[in-house]
């Protein structure tokens, strides 16, 4: 069994987009380097490329030039079902605008990834429930995404993100749509499954409660890596790190 | 935990590691369809309109001939039914095209308007064949639904019109009988066209519906996240 210090690292990895002429290098040369089971929140202003960096580790979209690694294997170097085969069951995403199918019950949605790996369905219907009750929904798994909650409809989308037990969390600004306590609380639930669950965690983020609970914060702007901060420097200078956010 | 990538480089060449049955693709292509009522009414109701349309024409050039044979049996006039017939083909034949180009055409835009959920579904592991094959099938089902209520309805207006003309319902019963339209001698009764007609309904709506799934289904997820609607 291998086992890799690294679970994510990036080479290079460059996106640009020609808009009207211009280029735009909404990723430039970034070079990242993501241990497993740690939690990374990416920072930084709008514009600056997190959701660009978020698209390209998880394999969404293709870089312009540059390489992303996972566990030392060329994203690029996948064919199609690998790839699907990747996001079904290694990668699970979380997004701002919480993306449930809305024709769907919660449960629906939480078990149509288990159902993609393969799953029968009565295993699928037991561990759905049972990933429902973990984000404190195990009431509502009837209930369509419109009948939800901002905060619920996250919950829900984090049950879905676990189904298959991945051993990554992409989110993108996953607080970003929710008020400040509701935030606050799907980040302890992201916090929580991170070391219960050894998962390792890349959250996009403009939300400064995400930095207490970061092992690292990769700070970009203008698609570069600005500064990477550990968890023991950063409570010395979350003053300051508030006054730049301004 | 082993390598996230271990099982993924270990099974190359192992197809279907990812698998969406056809007993849940149906039901969530049931869900589709009934959750959204309104719009799945809209997708079908060019191919509801067209097959309605076919199975009016069809009725009339039967119902012509049951008339033309009451008329001469009671007045002694000979009528000529059939000149009526090549006319009436040529004029389901447009309506069939017409049908197609409105169904491409919502098609389209329900596939437009899903963007975002199948950006979603890829990043649950769905497979460009899923996306593909959940459109078709929607597209088929609605295109059969669509066009068994459009011959019913088709027919049934037309009956109405013919009561008079045809001895009342004893006549409406031969009409339905008997011969609709005649190729090459031999005739097809009404009921069979009208079945072909239902069936040619869901196969045009899978046909137009091949290329705006197709193209749903290639785009990179990113691309298919950002769009809003
Ligand atoms: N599809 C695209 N086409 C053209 N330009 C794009 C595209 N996607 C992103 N960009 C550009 O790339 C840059 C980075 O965008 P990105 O969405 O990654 O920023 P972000 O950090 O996520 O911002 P926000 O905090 O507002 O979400 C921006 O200048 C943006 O305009
Ligand atoms: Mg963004």
């Amino acid at each position: 069994m291998s086992v890799y210090e690294y679970i994510v690292r990036t080479k290079d990895l460059s996106k640009f987009y020609t808009l009207g002429g211009t280029e735009v290098r909404a990723l430039d040369d970034v070079a990242l380097d993501i241990r497993r089971g740690e939690y990374v929140s990416i920072m930084g202003p709008s514009g600056s490329g997190k959701s660009t960096l978020f698209n390209m580790i998880g394999g969404l979209d293709k870089p312009t030039k540059g390489t992303v690694f996972i566990d030392e294997v060329d994203m690029a170097q996948l064919t199609a079902s690998e790839l699907a085969f990747l996001r079904c069951r290694k990668i699970g995403y979380i997004f701002q605008t919480f993306n449930l199918i809305p024709v769907m019950t919660a449960l629906e949605n939480v078990t149509l990834p288990m159902v993609f790996a393969g799953l029968t369905t009565d295993d699928a219907l037991d561990k759905g429930m049972q990933l429902l009750k973990t984000v404190g929904l195990g009431e509502r798994y009837d209930h369509k995404p419109t009948e939800l909650s901002g905060g619920q409809q996250q919950r829900v989308a984090i049950a879905r993100a676990f189904a298959n037990d991945p051993a990554i969390i992409l989110a993108d600004e996953p607080t970003g749509n929710l008020d400040l306590r509701t935030g606050k609380e799907i980040i302890t639930l992201l916090k929580q499954m991170n070391e219960e669950k050894k998962v390792t965690v890349i959250s996009a983020t403009h939300d400064l409660k995400m930095i207490d609970v970061s092992d690292r914060v990769v700070w970009i702007r203008d698609g570069k890596i600005e500064r990477i901060e550990d968890r023991k420097d950063i409570d010395l200078q979350v003053g300051q790190m508030e006054y730049e956010e301004e | 935990m082993g390598s996230v990538l271990e099982d993924v480089a270990g099974k190359r060449g192992i197809e279907k590691q990812i698998v969406l049955p056809w007993s849940k693709a149906l039901q969530m292509t049931r869900e589709n369809i009934f959750v959204r009522l309104g719009r799945s009414a809209i997708t079908a109701s060019g191919i509801f309109l067209g097959i309605a349309f076919l199975a009016a024409v069809l009725f009339s050039a039967a119902g012509q001939r049951v008339a033309a044979a009451v008329i001469e049996r009671d007045f002694g006039q000979a009528q000529n039914p059939e000149e009526f017939q090549a006319r009436i083909i040529w004029l389901a034949a447009m309506s069939l095209v017409v049908a197609t180009v409105g169904i491409v055409n919502s098609m389209l835009m329900s596939v437009t308007e899903r963007y975002k959920e199948i950006g979603t579904m890829k990043c649950l592991g769905a497979l460009d064949t899923f996306i593909v094959r959940l459109f078709l099938l929607e597209a088929g089902l609605l295109g059969i639904l669509g066009s068994a209520l459009g011959a019913f309805v088709g027919a049934g207006i037309t009956m109405l019109f013919f009561v008079g003309r045809v001895d009342g319902w004893g006549g409406i019963l031969e009409t339905w009988a008997t011969t609709a339209v005649e190729i090459g001698g031999t005739g097809i009764p009404l009921w069979l066209c009208i079945i072909f007609g239902v069936m040619l309904g869901g196969i045009l709506s899978v046909l137009a519906s091949l290329y705006p799934a197709w193209r749903a289904a290639k785009m990179p997820p990113a691309a298919a996240l950002r769009s809003e609607f």
